[in-house]
């Protein structure tokens, strides 16, 4: 009976230890979840990449259709960069691919590198906004002192929905000097 | 051990082994469960400390006592340490003590694991309270935690980390305790539907806590990761999202806020239908509005993030998921009122505190229900109205029902009656303190003061003033109830084995106190 007993609480204890582990498990599935959620519905102001020949496949250009794109770059507390976009802000058509520069400028005596992360508002529209080329694919390195003009190139896409007539894109700019992994 | 052994397999009831070695080693479920409640009491009085500390730099506006860095760890501990101090391990020890005597068992299933996951908390929070005295101070960025904030912290960073796995780990295998004893260790007749309702609320809360601890396991060590070893979970520069923080955190803390009430619900339950003198009103709708209750925070838990920027389906959503936790909620408050109904009522300091538990978790169930509509949040969030809010429903509900729950087995458990007059006297100071304490906040908070800050504009001085003359009565008031509890494990009137006239259950057919293993003979449940 007590042995019998003892057997049984050690296979619930062994059961329910799985399900510990697992949800230790599902704590991090999470991670990956989340980010293919924020894709799937723009959530979280997310921007896309495409490449420049299957824009072109892809995209039908709407020529009566203007939308207005505002750059903005903001960089992060204790990031020391001075960074502006060349154009304030453009109209475009959607389904044709623009290009713009931003210009970075690091006026600190030391080589640094830099990271930008692009969010667009509002959300509904960031799924709609993709880049071809873009300076946030790579970790920007600018010596101490050093200016530079950084690309962009950009397509929106022309299923953008019809009430959406201004999209603001924004960078942040990080100082990841002490390296970090380089993201698009 | 070999003589331990040989007593245990001859069914003789024997004593405790002697002094200290008796605590440490013990595999004892009263022993264990009076070990949690004890901590618990030790860490309510420190964070009640801290609290104090809170409400004596709030007295007037302006800087007074301390500086701000050091009220922000305050606030950070003090919630760190009533949570994981006192609640969790007051209701573990809760557990401990009642649910093998309310089944009919002679101990909880897994002994030594109960040893280790009782002395494994005293190390967690020595090391969470040696934090004040490192480099850059005790962690000061808020209990829930947030990146990139709390990545700012100095020294302590890694121990609060650790402190809080060994807490998850602590409350991780007292649940499986508690999960195993249930489902293996009842009386024969004990069907699942005659459990006492706080053996019920007990088992869905473990399943709760083996959910989302975990969770919060990872949650931190993703953190930890970030702030050494070069991921970038939370790190925007990384690729990485602060607000995904929030989104794992609060997939455990909101299933959390129910694992701190849940056993109250079972408690009151067993307390109401004894003083009334009727058996409880909808036993089994009070199980299944306690499933629903479980079931329904595991999808709400983005109402404390309604600020962050979320699309308009999603703050309906979490909106109206959130109000529908009022429905079986709602359940219970209305059973615990129609048991009252026409009931033979007495009102001894356990029903006094289980009522006072009712009307005051309702207050702060209904403030629960302002905050849950997401565009009045935005004026709530992050304010003295949200501070009220869950003090109504940890203070005067979980901590409201620890104390019910003291008074009412205390006598069972120590074989002496406390004194009825001190502890009336501890009810009504404790009940008018707490509103003068909690209420003005809700007054401060619609105001638009901001919640974890040391310092305030003058329009919110009254109240704050108000609010810590209330604190500090009531801090001062729960020394009485120290002084009751031990005044009654020395000695006071001998109590009988059935204690209270209308009480129902197993336990109370137990001498009081009750012998050293409970029922070594299954009882018989008709």
């Amino acid at each position: 009976m007590a042995d019998s007993r003892h057997k049984a609480n050690l296979i619930s204890l062994a059961r329910i230890s799985v399900v510990v582990v697992a949800m230790f498990g599902f704590g991090y599935l999470l991670v990956p979840l989340y980010n293919v959620f924020c894709e799937i519905t723009g959530l979280n102001g997310k921007t896309g990449r495409v490449d420049e020949q299957a824009v072109a496949a892809r995209y039908h250009v709407d020529k009566d259709r203007f939308v207005t794109v505002q750059f903005v770059v903001n960089a992060n507390q204790g990031m020391p960069w001075d960074v502006r976009p060349a154009q304030r802000e453009v109209k475009v058509h959607p389904g044709e691919i623009y290009a713009t520069t931003f210009t970075a400028r690091n006026p600190t005596a030391r080589d640094m590198v830099g990271q930008a992360v692009p969010s667009v508002a509002p959300n509904v529209a960031s799924r709609y906004f993709n880049k071809t080329e873009c300076f946030c694919f790579t970790q920007q390195t600018l010596a101490a002192g050093e200016q530079k003009a950084m690309p962009l190139h950009f397509v929106v896409d022309p299923k953008l929905p019809k009430n959406v007539r201004t999209l603001t894109l924004a960078y942040t700019f990080f100082d990841v000097s002490e390296g970090a992994k380089a993201v698009n | 051990m070999s003589t331990a052994a040989a007593t245990h397999d001859e069914h003789h009831d024997h004593g405790p082994a002697k002094g200290l070695m008796r605590w440490i080693t013990t595999t004892n479920h009263k022993d264990i469960g009076s070990l949690y409640l004890l901590f618990a009491l030790l860490m309510f009085f420190i964070g009640g400390a801290m609290a104090m500390v809170i409400r004596a730099e709030l007295f007037q506006p302006g800087m007074q006592l301390v500086q701000p860095e050091f009220f922000n760890s305050m606030t950070t501990v003090h919630a760190l340490v009533m949570i994981f101090g006192a609640v969790m391990p007051a209701f573990t020890g809760l557990a401990n003590w009642l649910i093998p005597m309310m089944i009919g068992a002679p101990d909880m299933a897994l002994p030594r694991l109960n040893n280790f996951s009782f002395w494994i908390l005293p190390f967690a929070f020595t090391m969470l309270l040696l934090t004040f005295f490192m480099d850059g101070g005790a962690p000061a960025g808020g209990w829930t935690l947030y990146p990139p904030l709390v990545l700012q912290l100095g020294e302590a960073f890694p121990f609060m980390i650790f402190a809080i796995h060994l807490m998850g780990i602590s409350s991780i295998m007292g649940s499986i305790n508690v999960i195993v004893t249930i489902l293996n260790m009842r009386a024969p007749g004990m069907t699942l539907m005659k459990m006492p309702l706080f053996v019920w609320t007990w088992l869905i809360t473990a399943y709760l806590l083996i959910a989302t601890m975990p969770v919060l396991a990872g949650a931190v060590t993703m953190l930890l990761t970030d702030k050494f070893a070069g991921t970038s979970f939370f790190s925007a520069a990384g690729g990485g999202d602060p607000v995904m923080f929030q989104h794992i955190f609060w997939f455990f803390g909101h299933p959390e806020v129910y694992i701190l009430i849940l056993p109250a619900f079972g408690v009151v339950s067993a307390i109401v239908p004894t003083f009334a003198r009727k058996p409880l009103f909808g036993y089994s709708s009070m199980v299944y509005a306690t499933a629903s209750i479980a079931f329904l925070s595991f999808i709400v838990w983005a109402h404390h993030m309604f600020t962050v920027g979320m699309p308009v389906v999603g703050e309906l959503f979490f909106m109206y998921a959130t109000m529908m936790i009022a429905v079986p909620t709602g359940v219970k408050v209305f059973n615990w009122v129609s048991t009252m109904w026409k009931g033979s009522m007495t009102f001894e300091t356990p029903m006094l505190f289980a009522i006072g538990f009712i009307f005051m978790f309702t207050i702060g169930g209904f403030s629960g229900l302002m905050l849950a509509i997401a565009p009045a949040d935005f004026q709530y969030h992050d304010t003295y109205f949200v501070v009220a809010h869950f003090h109504y429903v940890l203070v005067t509900g979980a901590i409201y029902s620890i104390m019910a729950a003291t008074y009412y087995w205390l006598p069972k458990w120590t074989g002496n009656m406390y004194n009825e007059t001190l502890g009336k006297w501890h009810f009504w100071i404790s009940t008018i303190s707490v509103n003068v304490l909690f209420f003005p906040q809700h007054f401060l908070g619609l105001a638009g003061m901001p919640r974890r800050i040391p310092d305030y504009s003058v329009q919110f001085a009254d109240w704050n003033m108000v609010s810590s003359i209330g604190g500090f009565v009531f801090g001062a008031s729960q020394l009485l109830f120290a002084f009751i509890v031990f005044k009654t494990i020395r000695g006071g009137e001998k109590a009988s084995s059935q204690v209270w006239e209308g009480a129902k259950g197993l336990e109370w057919t137990l001498s009081s106190p009750p012998p050293y293993h409970s029922f070594t003979q299954a009882p018989e449940v008709k």
